[in-house]
């Protein structure tokens, strides 16, 4: 017998190693230093923005690679790393409000392998640096602030209607509000009136000592969505403060039921980032209550529609409870000075913002207006159901006079310094959230750090696949160059499908599991060449052995590398980070494996020894 | 032909059987013992606190970081060299009511502010702690899961004796691994653990090639006893045995010795979890079938041909 393969298999395999080399073509290119330009609320990145880099460019005398615009950005190459910081500087001081420069490492693949979707690996923040956050959102107290806000629904709705209640309270479960009335009567109208209007709540009536009590609470799926809605703008809020950080190909992304991953690759000042991102700050108008007075208050006689709250030099004010306006209809934020050369905040509003600020301010001219700041921050404590536990922090940030009707922008004046004016306008600009969040896990991996892992696992990869390839040629002499190129082409492989599956980045443990893969890889064809040994031993010709060393060992090399692959899946599912990568590289690196050791090497022996019968001996 | 077993005789693997077991055992139960003693030196991702990298420019003398740190507040920070003299890690356990995300900062600013030269940040690390708690126990499912699945997969592909012995062994190759990690008190962080995943993976891989040959052998000699089978079919594949572990070995090494501190824990675990695989894919796996009464009958009714064998071969 003889062993050949049909022209259309080897048409086959060429076409798969043509493929992946192809695809694996782009990490010979390396990389541009690069400056990006992105606009930030407000501006837009246009063609004249691009004559304008240009032009600060050549001022400086730095003659860039390329300066392209694309998907609202500016992308400069440039020749060398010193340009590129000169050219970020030069650019950053020249450019105007509303753009942020960041440094980038942009891919210097061909245009036409870019045209089929070809780029370089993705490599992961443990190995070019940066910073990977992991924030957790307070559900409770989300929950709890759709519960104020049923409060003061349901109170203006009866009294719009005119339907007289006892009371109404926040339920102690958590979901729901209580209301009390005086008979069966009234509350059978209130729960005919109130239930068309509120969809998503449960109704349940009680009645104990002549009381008569609504609950009404949040149905589970209004409960999630409510968790959803608090997740999804934290998601939007987030992605708003990285954009405003100016940092090249952020990631803010929802991981699970209510954390968010940031990871902001190349930043250097985390301090910075933190404090715009890890800042949970929300911000609420409120009147001051002028009729309750301060002394009286610290004595602890304050009616219950009041609270007593201190200013940063400790001054203490009385607030009433009743919000005027949350921060999340702010829409812009400015810091600047005013005529006398003080910081102070320019703030827009939304139109609704806009109409329950004039509506309070038209009959409160004259009267002193306070803005809260509230921050969570956590106690270090852990709450029954295992949550981090935070401290709502309530500082008056500043009181202020209302001057006049105020509508849609107005202006906070009275801050301390002009770098205080920034960041809170910053934090503004960017939104106040509704639920507070806080970074549960950091991970920062400074750009020195990173150079060295890649370099490190460069090495081991080296060192390691040249152990194995003298082994494997010392070992199996002819069969082990067909067992090493096909080790080699596993390796493009490999390179060749992480580069081009989209979610797939290279990691320090990604890399780990390439090394092991090398070590592990050759198994299979060790399986089959100690077969054909065995089936040669056993005195079968040598086409025989061939053909059967190969078909014995293919059951055995599926089973072991189908219960490898399991392990693989598994631990991509609970995995985080670096650990999936390692699972995706293990993943691939099976699956590649099997291809080039099975049947590569079986198309690389029949084209050699397998179409001939006069062999007696084989190299093996 | 350079071989590295050229025996033609079978080797009598099973006649060491029972001492294997017992040694086995042994050390399953020294390894429960210092793990129940010592537990295991858990790294940041499981404790959380807070962990700062940073490279100096001249060797770093560690009782200066440790002084100039305690006078910045922070007294119990774990102060040691990582990877080489320039380079010095702190470790800080967790704070109650001070923001965990800005101790790196502030640690890192008073290593800048003291006397020390240019200070390099190599790495902050914060983990909050419940999150360390989900990792431990996500990380724990996941072994348990890839167990179930494993011993599933064994039993539809071969005998649920064999996936016993598979399923047994691989315990028995993560408990002897976790109780050296316990032993010497190496630090146990989340590149570990997916390192006692690939050891999982490893360690099946080379039960299964003995367990396919066990099955083979079962078919094609009828009148051998159980063991004289397995010992057959384990000299039958000691070489391979031997070659994949070797060259798998190989790139371990070079991993360890070159990879960087980083990777280390992740080498050593790998590195321990196949040299105990190797042995436990002979004297566990296969010991424990024989032991559950495997014999010629559970092997030929169900399987009834290879995968693959009736059709052309694409190969």
């Amino acid at each position: 017998m003889l062993n050949k393969y049909p022209l259309w298999k080897y048409l086959l395999l060429g076409f798969i190693v043509l493929f992946t080399l192809v695809y694996a073509a782009p990490n010979l290119y390396g990389e541009d230093p690069a400056v990006q330009v992105s606009a930030t609320r407000g501006a837009k990145v246009e063609l004249s923005t691009l004559d304008k880099v240009q032009d600060i460019l050549k001022q400086t005398n730095i003659s860039p690679k390329s300066t392209i615009l694309e998907d609202g950005q500016i992308l400069v190459r440039l020749t060398s790393s010193e340009d590129q910081l000169l050219a970020s500087e030069a650019i950053r001081a020249n450019i105007g409000d509303g753009f942020v420069t960041a440094l980038n490492l942009a891919a210097a693949t061909p245009g036409w392998l870019e045209a089929i979707g070809g780029g370089p690996l993705k490599l992961g923040l443990d190995l070019r640096g940066g910073v990977h956050f992991l924030m957790e959102v307070d559900m409770d107290e989300a929950i709890s602030k759709e519960q104020d806000q049923l409060v003061q629904d349901l109170r203006s709705e009866l009294r719009e209607q005119k339907i007289r209640y006892r009371g109404i309270e926040k339920a102690s479960t958590q979901t729901g509000v209580i209301v009390r009335f005086t008979s069966q009567d009234i509350l059978d109208d209130a729960v005919d009136y109130l239930k068309p209007l509120n969809p998503g709540y449960s109704f349940a009536e009680k009645e104990t000592g002549g009381t008569f009590y609504l609950t009404v609470s949040m149905t589970d799926e209004k409960l999630k969505s409510a968790k959803n809605d608090a997740l999804e703008q934290n998601l939007g809020i987030l992605r708003n403060r990285v954009n405003e950080l100016g940092v090249a190909e952020p990631l803010v992304q929802r991981q699970g039921e209510d954390r968010i991953v940031v990871e902001l690759p190349g930043i250097q000042d985390t301090a910075r980032a933190k404090e715009i991102l890890g800042a949970t700050a929300t911000l609420e108008f409120h009147a001051v209550d002028s009729d309750t007075d301060v002394s009286d208050a610290l004595a602890g006689r304050i009616p219950a529609s009041s609270a007593l709250y201190k200013e940063r030099d400790g001054l203490p004010v009385v607030v009433k409870k009743k919000i005027i306006l949350t921060g999340n209809h702010i829409v812009d934020a400015q810091s600047g000075a005013d005529e006398y050369g003080r910081a102070q905040v320019n703030i827009s509003l939304d139109s609704q913002g806009g109409s329950k600020m004039s509506r309070f301010t038209k009959d409160n001219i004259g009267k002193p207006m306070a803005t809260l700041f509230i921050e969570y921050l956590p106690t270090g404590k852990k709450k029954a159901n295992g949550k981090a536990e935070t401290e709502k922090r309530i500082e008056v940030a500043n009181v202020a006079t209302i001057q006049a009707q105020l509508g849609r922008s107005f202006r906070i004046t009275g801050l301390d310094n002009t770098a205080e004016a920034h960041n809170l306008a910053l934090l503004l600009r960017a939104g106040a959230l509704t639920a507070p969040i806080q970074i549960v896990e950091e991970r920062t991996i400074g750009p020195s750090l990173g150079q060295q892992n890649i370099d490190n696992g460069m090495k081991a990869m080296i060192y390691g696949l040249l152990a194995v390839v003298i082994f494997m040629l010392i070992y199996y002499r002819k069969f082990g160059v067909v067992a090493n190129a096909a080790l080699i082409l596993n390796l493009v492989m490999i390179v060749g499908f992480m580069s081009l599956i989209p979610g797939a980045t290279l990691t320090l443990p990604g890399i780990a599991g390439i090394v092991l893969t090398i070590g592990m890889a050759v198994d299979a064809n060790v399986l089959i060449f100690e077969r054909i040994r065995e089936e040669l031993k056993a005195g079968k010709s040598v086409q025989r052995s061939i053909n059967e060393g190969y078909s014995n060992a293919l059951s055995t090399i599926a089973d072991a590398n189908i219960t490898t692959f399991i392990t693989a899946v598994i631990l991509f599912a609970v995995g985080t980070g670096p650990v999936k990568g390692f699972a995706v590289t293990l993943a691939i690196g099976i699956l590649t494996s099997m291809f080039t050791s099975i049947f590569g090497t079986r198309a690389i022996v029949n084209a050699v020894w397998g179409g001939r019968n006069d062999i007696k001996k084989l190299s093996i | 032909m350079f071989e590295i077993i050229k025996t033609k005789q079978t080797i009598g693997f099973m006649k060491f059987a029972n001492p294997a077991t017992w040694l086995s055992l042994i050390l399953v139960i020294l390894s429960v013992v210092t793990l129940s003693i010592n537990w295991l030196n858990w790294g940041l991702d499981f404790t959380g606190g807070t962990l700062i990298e940073v490279g100096f420019e001249q060797p770093a003398n560690l009782e200066n970081v440790r002084t100039t740190l305690a006078d910045a507040e922070f007294p119990d920070a774990v102060v040691q060299h990582f990877g080489s003299s320039h380079e010095v890690m702190v470790r800080l356990a967790p704070r109650e009511g001070v923001k965990g995300q800005v101790i790196g900062n502030q640690v890192l600013d008073a290593l800048t502010n003291a006397d020390f030269g240019n200070v390099d940040m190599r790495r902050i690390e914060f983990v909050g702690p419940n999150v360390g708690d989900e990792l431990a126990e996500n990380g724990g499912i996941a072994i348990i899961i890839a167990l179930v699945c494993i011993m599933l997969y064994v039993s539809m592909r071969f005998e649920w004796r064999l996936a016993m012995g598979s399923v047994l062994a691989l315990a028995h190759d993560i408990i002897i691994t976790l109780g050296i990690f316990s032993l010497f008190q190496i630090e146990f962080d989340l590149t570990v653990l997916a390192a006692l995943l690939a050891v999982v993976g490893y360690s099946l891989n080379d039960t299964i090639v003995v367990f396919d040959r066990i099955r083979e052998n079962f078919r094609l000699l009828a009148s051998d006893t159980p063991s004289d089978i397995v010992d057959k079919s384990l000299t039958q594949t000691l070489s391979r045995t031997i070659i994949t572990s070797g060259t798998t070995i190989l790139t371990l090494v070079s991993l360890f010795v070159v990879g960087g501190e980083l990777i280390h824990g992740f080498a050593t675990a790998l590195l321990i979890g196949i040299f105990v695989g190797t042995y436990s894919s002979i004297y566990v796996a296969s010991a424990l079938a024989i032991k559950l009464g495997i014999s010629r009958d559970h092997m030929i009714p169900e399987v009834v041909e290879k995968e693959g064998a009736d059709q052309d071969a694409i190969m």
